[in-house]
């Protein structure tokens, strides 16, 4: 596989007032890589999420993806150039069936226009029916198919879980953001999400970054591993070298 | 299209062409008065205001309390526009249904600019600001020549009868639930349920936010052109502040997001002041009590966020039907569960 550079981002940084929440932050994800970003509570890893999906503005620094500067775009522009996230505590739309929630994220894939969907013209049934065939292909990836009519707050919450990266998928993403997938999940749950991430990376062939609390799961599937603390990053490198870092065990792990 | 949606459509088809007959039938056969078929014209011309101002208030979730201007700028332009043409018979209909797309539109430019603020504010905020674009409507309405000024406009041709008033609000009605059942509703109602979830999801909000007031704005002038053709005198009163919440209420009791409930809510609340007519004394005070009465006991509106399907009714009462299935199972299980416990 082609090691080609995803998502680079350089010096970057944000201060809220006087607080720097993040500085000197770089990264360098290749094409299908797996990454983890760990670190203690506070340390600003959900800060850098909210950077590189343009709901915060860097006060310095950038961001390049796919060779393209996203300096200044808004959160939905990035989607399109295909960041996708997931969030800490779910954000899922409640009241909406299954599948609108997937559907509903491939809407700017769709083309027709306000009136033609108002009198039904014939783009309207065309790419309605591709854009449900494709989030019932993506719902069956999760074991989801078969609730694609239940409302997505009458889901259990594990199913949500994954609900939130089906609709992220549904995004065609290049690099997909997962921001504690799996807070507040049992072992079990813990152990067929590992499997379900492992299988999206391989089907959909998208770079992964990952903030994570359950070692179990971080050493279990990432490639490599980068360790915040303070808003800077104080170790990154592969699973072995991280758990053994005493910088990392004085911050984070403990012994 | 799957056979299962062309017969549904086959079958909703047939359904709204048997209603509107029905309304013809009435209204030529001379079965109902004047003034029956008059509140039926208002019952119309009600569902149109609050169908659409469900689309803001419901499915983006946005409260808009200036409803009643957009209504105005609709009545007074397509009202204006008739009477300048000053055409009658069939090219006078033509000039009327010009006049309704004209006053739709100069409504849709205003609930365009009004939309705009409504990116910065949500809540109370925007509800204050909407309150505050209908009285500006109404004072500028008030105190300009061409519009008749505080005296109205008078001497509107009245071609709003229970024919094409039904006609409009069926043709309305249709157009905006085929919009809530398409991507750009799928878009607006995902703002509603989440704003942060929806920009994540490539959802443009500022777009969608504005074009649902645009949309709202656009229905509520026409039925404002409606309203105007059918009263034929038109008065900045008749557009003030209470008809905002007028229609507000008619949302929030009928369950918002829902546009079964709107509907259902304007023809209750449109025809019970005129029934409780007899009791002239107590009528707001009935009026208010069976208000407060379903807010207590069904604080999500009469149909919450439900919405009725005919496909589906008679899918149901088919099973039942044929021995597959118990009416009123659903209800009577929950029934068991409450003398259960």
């Amino acid at each position: 596989m082609a090691m080609e550079s995803v998502l680079i981002t350089k010096n970057l940084g944000i201060s809220f007032g006087g607080l720097k929440a993040v500085s000197n932050f770089d990264i360098d994800l290749t094409e299908g890589e797996l990454v983890g970003l760990i670190g203690p509570n506070g340390a600003g890893k959900t800060t850098i999420f909210n950077l590189l999906t343009g709901v915060y503005q860097p006060t310095e620094g950038t961001i390049t993806l796919q060779g393209k500067n996203v300096h200044r775009k808004r959160p939905d522009q990035l989607v399109k150039m295909g960041i996708a996230r997931t969030f800490q505590n779910i954000r899922l739309f409640k009241h909406l069936s299954v599948l609108d929630n997937v559907t509903i994220a491939c809407n700017f894939q769709m083309r027709y226009s306000l009136l033609g969907g108002m009198f039904r013209l014939p783009g309207y049934w065309r790419e309605e029916l591709a854009v449900k065939e494709k989030a019932m292909s993506i719902l069956s990836v999760f074991g989801l198919e078969m609730y694609a009519d239940t409302l997505a707050d009458n889901l259990p919450y594990g199913k949500q879980r994954k609900l939130e990266i089906a609709r992220a998928l549904a995004t065609d993403p290049k690099v997909l953001l997962l921001d504690e997938p799996a807070a507040g999940m049992n072992p079990t749950e813990t152990n067929e999400l590992m499997n379900t991430i492992s299988l999206v990376r391989k089907q959909f062939g998208i770079t992964i970054l990952l903030i994570e609390h359950d070692m179990s799961l971080v050493l279990g599937i990432c490639e490599r591993i980068i360790v915040l603390d303070y808003g800077q990053i104080i170790a990154s490198g592969l699973p072995g070298e991280i758990v053994n870092d005493p910088k990392v065990i004085a911050a984070y792990l403990g012994t | 299209m799957t056979k299962k949606t062309l017969k549904s459509y086959a079958v909703n088809l047939i359904a709204v062409m048997l209603l509107y007959g029905t309304m013809v039938y009435l209204s030529e056969s001379g079965v109902l008065s004047r003034y029956y078929s008059g509140i039926l014209v208002l019952v119309c011309i009600n569902i149109m205001l609050a169908v659409s101002l469900n689309l803001t208030t419901g499915c983006l979730g946005q409260i808009a309390l200036g409803h009643a201007g957009f209504m105005s700028i609709g009545a007074y332009t397509a009202a204006l526009f008739t009477k300048w043409l000053d055409l009658s018979g069939a090219a006078g209909y033509l000039g009327y249904f010009g006049g309704l797309i004209l006053g739709g539109l100069l409504a849709a430019v205003f609930g365009f600019i009004i939309g705009l603020p409504a990116l910065r504010l949500k809540g109370d905020y925007l509800a204050i600001i909407t309150l505050g674009f209908g009285e500006i409507i109404r004072a500028i309405i008030e105190n300009m020549q061409f519009t008749g000024g505080a005296q109205g406009l008078r001497s509107i041709e009245q071609f709003s009868t229970l024919p094409v008033a039904s006609g409009i609000c069926i043709i309305s009605v249709g157009l905006l639930t085929a919009l809530m059942r398409s991507r750009h509703g799928r878009a607006i109602l995902s703002i509603r349920e989440d704003d942060i979830a929806s920009e994540a999801a490539g959802i443009n909000n500022t777009y969608y936010r504005t074009m649902a007031f645009t949309i709202a704005a656009f229905f509520a002038g026409v039925a404002g052109g409606v309203y105007a053709h059918y009263i034929g005198i038109l008065g900045a009163k008749n557009f003030n502040f209470s008809k905002s919440v007028e229609i507000i209420i008619i949302v929030v009791l009928g369950g918002l997001g829902s546009f079964t409930g709107s509907i259902v809510a304007a023809i209750l609340l449109t025809i019970l002041p005129e029934l409780l007519r007899d009791f002239e004394n107590y009528r707001m005070l009935v009026y208010s009590i069976a208000l407060i009465l379903i807010m207590i006991f069904k604080p999500s509106g009469i149909f919450g966020r439900y919405e009725f399907s005919l496909t589906r009714a008679i899918t149901y009462w088919v099973d039942v039907f044929k021995g597959k299935r118990k009416p009123f199972a659903a209800l009577r299980s929950r029934n068991n569960k409450e003398t259960e416990d």
